[in-house]
């Protein structure tokens, strides 16, 4: 192999190695570790000497997070939150890339502009409008009070439902632009093609334009779920106390508890879970980039 | 005309399967239909023919439902078609793209449409299988899109539109992205189809010779109109303008005055201090009328000597010499300035040419051989 191309991929190989794999068994290491009052807070460590240290370490913690049931329904809910969460973003953000494909090619690059806008403005930034916008006194109890809705206001703030909204809200880029992606090399005479050969506008829709944007779904859904599960600041800042996700109770662990190795455990489970759609994931882009060579 | 041939054009007593009626489509202002009227007949291939904006692809559009006449009034078998949508009319179309469904496999495209009817599973299997059959293309049923070539693409695409039996088969430049050599072989193919399937096939494109190949009548369209429709040797034979004249193979044109000579006889005036030339014309002209000769290249002689009692007879120099192989092409300048090109078939090789740059050469034609237009 040539000098360049070696170091072209040795690059972000090296990249993944410093930042993401020495990081990760540094966690796992921790995960098998016992809590100490020290600092660092968990024992033992590199200063006990190599073979005391694999002497000392064991698989206490993860038996304890299959113990506690505060742990495995943190997760079951997490995953049902994401999973919710990436149904209703993929049911917003269908319509919207659909009608972007559909717009007239002029006002396609302001109408992706206006899709990416959002990211300009920080994110907790963002989130911190919705508290504004759902909570008691908020602009949303206000409007549905006014119109004459509802006579009291409606408690949306720390429930489940304003984490859904922060959800959908802020993870629907990802959802548009890969459908929208795949929808706009959709050619347009296959649908004529499909109403020609006796198909509803609705069928011919559902037999052929689903099934040739279904890359562009099962990418965007990717998007939202894998970030979604390990979601901390929209709970923590939108959900109330009946909402259970896994980031939060990281955290808690970490900075409540102090609880270094429980804290690393519960975060190498989660990154066990997260591996399967990311591979998924992976396999989904590599069959289209497949398809389309 | 003897009964077996298939002229249906000239029964009065038969009726069109597809009927425009004063059909204008516009398109905000711009008019891509102008008031045509057209009949097209049972099992004929008809062939749109024009260049690029004539409104060819719009009069097919009209008639697999994608657009509506913005007025007048198309029928197919005696019936107004505005109000049945696409998905309803017993026409199929084939794409120019193909349009053919990449998530599906050459059997499910080609199924796409049967399904659609609510057909049973075994007439499904059956009709497909006879498609497949009828395009030569068995092997590849389990293949996508991607996986064949467009020549196959192309059959695949005929097939699907054939499968549901429509009584009126759309072609939109079916044979657009094929090389020439399989362009040639597909159009005797594409006969054959039609002729062994009985189906009417109405086709589009913008390649005379392709129109010419397959058409039992063409349609040439400039501008929203149609300027004529005739068989193919109708319209090269005798073109009714200059504009079908120019746009269907090579012609000659000279602009003279007309003087009669006798019954349809004409004598023209072509150009001050030259003989006049003889031309026959049914159609009345009269005196001094301005015309065109428009007379085909392979009609006109050309020699080194003067013709024997040839009625249009020219000297000339020969300007340039278009070598095709077969034929060869003779640019002749006349006194006046005019270039006539003349056509001779390469019978003998090229180096036994008597004829080359520079000679002096003439050109003649006899009296019926070009065609007398007003315009």
């Amino acid at each position: 192999m040539n000098m360049r191309r070696f170091a072209l991929i040795a690059v972000p190989y090296f990249w993944l190695l410093a930042l993401f794999l020495v990081p990760f068994l540094i966690v796992f290491k921790i995960s098998l570790s016992d809590t100490a009052l020290a600092i660092p807070p968990y024992t033992p460590t590199i200063k006990d000497g190599i073979s005391a240290l694999i002497a000392q370490l064991d698989f206490e913690n993860f038996t304890f997070l299959a113990s506690d049931d505060l742990y495995w329904k943190a997760y079951l809910s997490s995953l049902r939150i994401a999973v919710i969460s990436t149904a209703f973003t993929l049911l917003v953000g269908y319509p919207i890339a659909y009608g972007m494909a559909r717009a007239p090619e002029e006002w396609r690059a302001t109408l992706m502009m206006l899709v990416i806008l959002p990211f300009w403005t920080s994110f907790l930034i963002r989130v911190y409008a919705w508290m504004g916008i759902l909570s008691n006194e908020g602009l949303l109890n206000q409007l549905l009070m006014w119109v004459g809705v509802t006579a009291e206001p409606l408690q949306i703030l720390n429930t489940n439902t304003a984490v859904y909204i922060g959800i959908v809200y802020t993870y629907l880029p990802f959802m548009i632009l890969p459908i929208y992606a795949a929808l706009d090399r959709l050619d347009e005479s296959l649908n004529e093609a499909a109403e020609d050969l006796g198909c509803s506008r609705l069928q011919a829709f559902w037999l052929v334009t689903i099934p040739l944007s279904r890359n562009g779904i099962v990418a965007g859904s990717f998007l939202v779920f894998i970030p979604a599960l390990g979601e901390f600041v929209i709970p923590s800042l939108l959900g109330g106390s009946g909402t259970l996700m896994i980031g939060k109770v990281l955290w808690e662990e970490f900075f409540n508890n102090r609880d270094w190795p429980v804290a690393s455990a519960v975060a190498v489970i989660l990154l066990l879970i997260l591996i399967i759609p990311i591979i998924l994931f992976q396999r989904n882009q590599q069959k289209q980039a497949e398809a389309e060579q | 005309m003897s009964p077996t041939v298939f002229a249906p054009w000239n029964n009065p007593d038969e009726k069109p399967l597809i009927r425009f009626k004063n059909v204008t489509k516009k398109f905000g202002e711009f008019v891509a239909i102008d008031d045509l009227s057209l009949d097209i007949y049972a099992q004929e291939f008809f062939a749109l023919l024009g260049p690029s904006g004539c409104g060819k692809t719009t009069m097919m559009r009209m008639l697999a439902g994608f657009e509506n006449p913005t007025s007048g009034r198309i029928e197919l078998a005696g019936q107004d078609i505005a109000p049945v949508p696409p998905n309803k009319r017993a026409v199929n179309m084939m794409f120019q793209s193909y349009a053919l469904f990449p998530h599906l496999s050459i059997w499910d495209n080609i199924a796409f449409g049967l399904r659609r009817d609510k057909m049973s599973k075994d007439a499904i299997e059956a009709r497909v299988a006879e498609m497949l059959k009828l395009t030569r293309l068995e092997k590849f049923a389990r293949r996508k899109p991607h996986q064949i070539s467009g020549g196959q693409r192309q059959r695949v695409a005929l097939a699907r539109s054939l499968a549901k039996a429509p009584k009126l088969l759309l072609l939109d430049e079916p044979l657009g992205a094929l090389d020439k050599k399989l362009r040639q072989d597909t159009q005797f193919e594409l006969m054959d189809i039609q002729e062994s399937t009985g189906t009417t096939f109405v086709i589009v494109t913008h390649d005379q010779e392709e129109a010419m190949t397959v058409a039992s009548r063409v349609a040439v369209m400039d501008e929203g109109r149609v300027i004529q429709v005739a068989t193919p040797a109708e319209i090269y034979e005798a073109p009714n303008s200059v504009y079908v004249a120019d746009f269907i193979g090579d012609v000659n044109i000279i602009k003279a005055s007309t003087k009669a000579i006798g019954q349809d006889q004409y004598h023209l005036n072509w150009i001050e201090g030259q003989p006049p030339l003889t031309a026959t014309s049914a159609l009345p002209f009269s005196e001094g009328q301005q015309a065109h000769l428009a007379i085909r290249p392979e009609k006109i002689k050309i020699s080194t000597d003067r013709p024997e009692d040839a009625p249009n007879a020219l000297q000339g120099k020969v300007l340039d010499i278009a070598y095709l192989g077969n034929l060869s092409t003779y640019h002749v300048e006349l006194p006046g300035g005019q270039v006539i090109k003349a056509q001779t078939a390469n019978t003998r090789r090229i180096a036994r040419r008597d004829i080359t740059w520079e000679d002096p050469v003439w050109i003649s034609w006899s009296a019926t051989a070009g065609v007398l237009l007003a315009q």
